[in-house]
């Protein structure tokens, strides 16, 4: 078990940068997710940790030891990846057994059939272990891959979504097992991810990559309800935040016709952009603002609202006995201490 | 799973099946004749029309391993009988076996000696081809090379002037360094020729190979060399068969450079068996004999391979 840690990583493929001036710390036994778009550099930065690329600028530390010079096969960690990390040629157990039969390792081949047949017994696949890679479904080749991973007690889990490739009720079981797998081994994970439930539901930390830069680091609450600027607000959040442009003008925020109050006053009018979650706006008579019923999704315990308040296009989710109909115009107001303003030029939450 | 076919289907099928039927023929025509040839005795090889029907026989083989002269009277009765099958074969053709006057040893033609260093000559080449081949592929697949454009062009670039031109100057390195007329010589000329064309293919081969694959392995704790066995070299093997293939073929057959290149030594069978027609009036069917040893390496190396081949053809789909 070890910490990670990368100082200032600058990472060039040709003309593109794909990591800029990149620092990044994973305590030890954290469940670390770094979530990006695509392009983002997720898998890059991953490769850097784990020595299959060389950073041209910065460091990167594994526990106390400056590793920014030593081989991936030094490094002693281990890496799943989305797909192709079996080996096609060998049976489960062939796998299972590949990382421990480098020569460095001197394993016994008691010691390897006792770690292949615990992680398979973890993991579930023990009636799996006489079969052919090809033969297997996604999840079940998911689960050898992890089971790749564990059976050599490495010093940190790499996974490169791991989990992105199966279908969705898959990916929520491997998902759990995933978590309860780190709490039992306490090691630290690099989990990395471009879905955002993923990322909120995993981990303890959530890193937020854009174009090679880290935007925000912080625990999935931090990111959920103080973002650090308009990109990370709606990166999280099923429907995405509701971004409104207004003007904040004492205690009220102006938008277009209507007036709301918000709870964070300003001092001199000024233009601003309104960030709030669809969960805080409130459908209600006489609430202060008006808009016309553009689209209903009905989810079962809750509805989502497509709402139009002029040009700008809202979302809002209401307790499923709502009854609104399509076209209708209703009233709203928000939960004013729950609204976030942001600078409408750089998008930087005006309240950090 | 029962396929549906439809008429137009059913009729393109047998439009199909008579066309390969008709190519089929055409193409093993020729090595028919020299098969059927190599078994004929003398007086039925240059029949016309050719005798199709007739009794095989291993005369043209015995023939082709021996020096022979004509029989000026007929052999003695106790020496025929003491000869072995393949003596009296020769007896009955009317030639004896020529036999050294002291020893009574059997002079041999030399037809096995070329035969064994087409062998070597073949087989090493191959292997150094190939071998170099696929690492070098290897090298231009997987690192950042400088100008790796202009080098695999370069390396391409050896093959566009046909290899005779070069053959003079050639040949006269070759005398001046030592090369002429040794095994050495010729296998690193047969290297030089089908390295280009190894890296070629075999970098498709190996660009096809995920290389997540070897990845995980140097993760593991496997060294670059240690993943390169394990990984990449399995998973070549059907492009490293069908590369092999090519490269034995071309050096078995090689012919100009062997005939300018060697002279005794390290002659191979392509030169020698053409100069067997010059000598006197040829001998049709020794000769057929002898094209059709020749032709069984290749054959049988490559029907050892038809399994990686069947894919290996298809040049690096090897994923569905
Ligand atoms: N081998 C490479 N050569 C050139 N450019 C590369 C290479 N690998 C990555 N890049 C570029 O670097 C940037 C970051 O790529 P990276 O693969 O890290 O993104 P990612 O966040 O993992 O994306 P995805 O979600 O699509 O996997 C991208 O712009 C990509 O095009
Ligand atoms: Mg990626």
């Amino acid at each position: 078990m070890a910490r990670i840690e990368l100082q200032n990583i600058t990472k060039r493929y040709g003309g593109t940068r794909a990591l800029k001036d990149l620092s990044l710390t994973v305590e030890d036994g954290e469940f670390f997710v770094l979530l990006g778009r695509t392009g983002a550099g997720k898998t890059t930065t991953l490769r850097v940790v784990a020595g299959l690329e060389k950073p041209d600028e910065g460091r990167v530390f594994i526990g106390d030891s400056d590793v920014t010079s030593w081989t991936a096969a030094e490094r002693d960690v281990a890496l799943v990846l989305q797909q192709y990390s079996l080996y096609p040629r060998l049976t489960v157990r062939g796998n299972l057994e590949f990382p421990l039969r480098p020569k460095v390792r001197n394993m016994n081949e008691d010691e390897i059939r006792r770690r292949v047949d615990r992680a398979a017994k973890t993991l579930q696949i023990t009636h799996l272990l006489d079969r052919k890679v090809e033969r297997l479904s996604g999840g079940e080749m998911q689960r050898v891959s992890i089971g790749r991973a564990i059976v050599r007690d490495p010093r940190v889990f790499l996974m490169d979504e791991p989990l992105s490739a199966l279908d969705a009720k898959l990916r929520e079981a491997l998902r759990v097992e995933l978590k309860k797998l780190h709490q039992d081994l306490g090691a630290t994970f690099l989990f990395v991810t471009h879905d955002q439930v993923e990322a909120m539901s995993m981990g303890d930390k959530i890193g937020v990559l854009r174009s090679g830069r880290l935007v925000q680091v912080g625990t999935p609450s931090e990111i959920y309800e103080r973002p650090h600027n308009t990109f990370v607000a709606r990166s999280v959040g099923t429907p995405p935040m509701n971004l409104i442009e207004g003007r904040l003008d004492g205690e009220s925020a102006r938008l277009g016709s209507f007036v709301l109050p918000v709870s964070s006053p300003a001092n001199s009018e000024q233009k601003v952009t309104f960030g709030v979650r669809p969960e805080n706006i409130v459908i209600q008579s006489g609430a202060p603002a008006e808009a016309r019923v553009f689209d209903i999704e009905d989810q079962g315990v809750i509805k989502i609202l497509a709402l139009d308040m002029g040009d700008t296009r809202l979302h809002a989710t209401v307790p499923a006995g709502t009854h609104v109909n399509r076209d209708e115009v209703v009233r709203f107001g928000w939960k004013p201490e729950r609204v976030l303003s942001f600078d409408p030029e750089t998008g930087r939450n005006l309240a950090l | 799973m029962a396929e549906v076919k439809t008429k137009g289907e059913v009729v393109l099928n047998r439009v199909a099946i008579v066309a390969v039927v008709v190519a089929l023929i055409v193409m093993l025509t020729p090595i028919y004749w020299i098969a059927s040839t190599a078994f004929k005795p003398r007086s039925l090889a240059t029949t016309v029309p050719p005798t199709v029907m007739f009794e095989p026989t291993l005369t043209p083989f015995a023939k082709l391993f021996t020096k022979r002269s004509q029989l000026r009277q007929p052999v003695e009765e106790d020496v025929y009988e003491a000869a072995p099958w393949w003596e009296k074969l020769i007896y009955d053709d009317g030639e004896q076996v020529v036999k050294n006057r002291k020893t009574g040893a059997i002079t041999s033609s030399g037809y096995w000696d070329r035969y064994k260093n087409s062998l070597i000559v073949s087989i090493i080449s191959t292997f150094l081809a190939v071998s170099m081949g696929t690492l070098t592929a290897y090298g231009f697949s997987r690192f950042k090379v400088k100008g790796e454009q202009d080098w695999l062009f370069f390396i391409l670039s050896t093959r566009m002037l046909p290899p005779v031109v070069v053959a003079i100057p050639m040949f006269l390195m070759y005398r001046t360094v030592g090369l002429h007329d040794t095994h050495l010589g010729l296998i690193i000329l047969y290297t030089a020729f089908n390295l280009s064309f190894a890296v070629w293919i075999m970098k498709g081969f190996v660009d096809e190979i995920p290389r997540e694959y070897e990845e995980a392995a140097l993760v593991d704790g496997y060294t670059r060399l240690q993943a390169f066995w394990k990984i990449v070299l399995p998973e070549a093997l059907t492009g490293i068969a069908a590369t092999a293939v090519f490269c034995f073929i071309i050096a078995w057959n090689e012919y100009a450079f062997a005939l300018m290149m060697t002279s005794r030594n390290a002659q191979t069978a392509p030169p020698y068996i053409p100069s067997q027609v010059g000598s006197g009036l040829p001998d049709w069917s020794v000769i057929a004999a002898g094209a059709f040893l020749f032709l069984l390496p290749v054959a049988i190396f490559t029907f050892l391979l038809r399994n990686h081949l069947l894919r290996g053809m298809s040049f690096g789909a090897i994923r569905k």
